[in-house]
């Protein structure tokens, strides 16, 4: 079996992700596997439906959410118009998906490591939990803004420590702010590892944070793309000599002193 | 069916190339199929010098294709020849380096650091990339210049074929193509993409940080067709057709019009593997349509008298 391939794999599930409060902005797409021989947390797949035909051109780009047992799982938020139709696409419909793509969140068994997901942002840390070898060193904060029962956090409280703050007001931000501060002090004070996903805003407070108490941290980031394979140069970011690399190859994950956000 | 074309020296075991920025150097692409399927492919554009090209957003989605400026970002090519090339020897397939530079004399010194590659099938000279400021876009649109750039390619490309690819923001693509035959050009590969812009009516910004962007993929499939249509009519030289391939009778169209052969572009993002099974699918094709050879069927287009 190859590394990565490109398939055309069958929907088997689509689930919406929710309450009556926020309906359907979420949902969780389950696939045939591909037939990969391995993937590895932190890594990503491009998802293009066969029913866009040349309407919508690009795959879309969603972290792996969970893989294994003859499924591919991603947990999809809508945001434009590529998410929006894939949110109405019914079992047995045929999608092309290539991947697994990009490399994946540092792994050290015996390290304190610090998960910092901000909203969508938690979807890679469900396979990071699921495959790492011990969850006790590990703990989840999520800070997020449409109601927990959104996001698949309820199912990682069973394995990892987990807390969540939710932002409605700029109270509410800065109290998320203060929290990300205190507890990427805490785990820079004991050598820990910090990892984090969400909107750039987010994941620039936990690059300065980083920088000021010395934490070791990455950072995985979600920019658009075209390919997904690292030819067209439609995704880059600057490296920390100012370089543009691309984030699908290069990336998603950097260590947060080496990428500009 | 034999899908072997000759295009003014250069020999391509099937008339499938890739466009350059669609497919890296080649490599991006291996591990979705056998780059052999290909009859070559054209290399990312690479200038003297590495370029860190065009600030961020580079790309926007529009309906049926794209929008790019990504500013030939590329690590120059003393990379291109010391990296990529060595990874690609002994592999059976056409390799077509992209030349970009910002005037002639650049160009021919670009081309004459090429001409001595064994592993350099062909090049390409793209006087047409409208994302950058000062450089492609002038030449594409100044018959002239054109002919100027050519010249200077072509003499330093140490017999090489030069290819020339062309820009349709032109008033007259025949005498574009008549320019570049002038210059010396080998064969001509159009179109290059066609000059557009997207904003945001909610952040009020361009969607693109370039501001203005080309535009590709299937949207541009007419445009292209009636520049190859009126470019190989124009000129003796072989023509390659560009623009919005995304199917095996789409690449017949541009044959049927009179291409020599066609390259692949945006629809190497539709799926990463789509360049590999486009041969078949067109021998597979010219078969049901009862077309008796690949050479037979180009430019058999039946016109109204």
């Amino acid at each position: 079996m190859p590394l990565r391939n490109c398939r055309d794999v069958k929907v088997l599930n689509v689930s919406p992700v929710g309450t009556p409060a926020a309906p359907d902005e979420f949902f969780e797409l389950t696939l045939e596997y591909p037939d990969w021989d391995g993937w590895k947390p932190g890594q990503f797949v491009m998802v293009r439906p066969a029913s866009w035909e040349l309407d919508l051109i690009w795959g879309r780009p969603f972290s792996i959410c969970s893989a294994g047992g003859g499924t591919l799982t991603l947990f999809i938020q809508k945001a434009g118009r590529g998410t929006s139709r894939l949110a109405r696409i019914t079992p047995g419909e045929t999608v092309t998906v290539w991947g697994p793509l990009g490399n994946s969140f540092a792994v050290e068994p015996d390290t304190p490591t610090l998960l910092l997901a901000g909203g969508i942002g938690i979807a890679p840390f469900r396979g990071y939990v699921e495959h790492h070898p011990a969850p006790e060193n590990l703990k989840l904060f999520l800070a997020h803004r449409v109601p927990r029962e959104c996001y698949p956090f309820d199912a990682l409280c069973e394995r990892v420590e987990c807390a969540s703050l939710r932002e409605r007001t700029r109270e509410d931000l800065d109290a998320i702010i203060e929290t990300l501060g205190g507890l990427i002090r805490e785990y820079a004070a004991k050598g820990g590892l910090v990892l984090s996903c969400g909107p750039t805003p987010f994941m620039r407070t936990v690059q300065r944070f980083a920088a000021e108490h010395g934490a070791r941290a990455q950072v995985s980031l979600e920019n658009r793309m075209a390919c997904g394979v690292g030819a067209c140069l439609g995704c880059v970011t600057k490296d920390g000599d100012g370089h543009h690399v691309q984030v699908c190859t290069k990336g998603p994950v950097f260590w947060a002193d080496k990428v500009e956000l | 069916m034999n899908m072997h074309v000759s295009i003014g020296g250069l020999e391509l075991k099937n008339p499938v190339l890739t466009a350059s920025g669609t497919f890296g150097f080649g490599l991006e692409f291996a591990p979705y199929g056998d780059l052999e399927k290909l009859g070559g492919f054209v290399a990312k554009g690479i200038s003297l010098k590495p370029r860190e090209g065009n600030p961020m957003p580079r790309i926007a989605e529009t309906p049926c294709g794209m929008l790019n400026a990504i500013g030939i970002q590329n690590p120059g090519v003393e990379a291109f020849i010391t990296q990529a090339l060595p990874a690609l020897k002994g592999k059976d397939v056409a390799v077509i380096a992209n030349l970009y530079a910002c005037d002639a004399v650049e160009f021919g010194k670009l081309a004459s650091v090429l001409a001595a590659e064994e592993g350099v099938a062909a090049l390409e000279v793209n006087v047409s990339c409208p994302n950058v400021k000062e450089g492609g876009v002038a030449f594409g649109q100044d018959p002239a210049q054109i002919t100027k750039v050519t010249e200077s390619v072509k003499r330093n490309a140490g017999g090489k074929h030069v290819m020339v690819k062309l820009s349709p923001n032109v008033t007259d693509i025949a005498v574009c193509a008549r320019a570049a035959e002038a210059g010396g050009a080998d064969s001509l590969s159009l179109i290059n993409t066609l000059s557009g812009m997207a904003v945001d009516v909610r952040t009020r910004k361009p969607r693109i940080a370039n501001v203005v962007a080309g535009l590709s993929g299937p949207a541009i499939k007419p445009v292209a067709l009636r520049c190859v249509h009126q470019a190989v009519r124009a000129v003796d030289i072989p023509v390659v057709g560009i623009g919005g391939i995304s199917s095996a009778e789409d690449a017949l169209e541009f044959i049927l019009v009179g291409a020599h052969a066609v390259q692949v572009g945006t629809a190497n993002f539709l799926r990463p593997d789509f360049s590999f099974g486009l041969a078949e699918a067109m021998e597979k094709l010219l078969i049901e349509i009862g077309a008796e050879s690949l050479e037979g069927f180009r430019g058999s287009l039946e016109l109204p008298l």
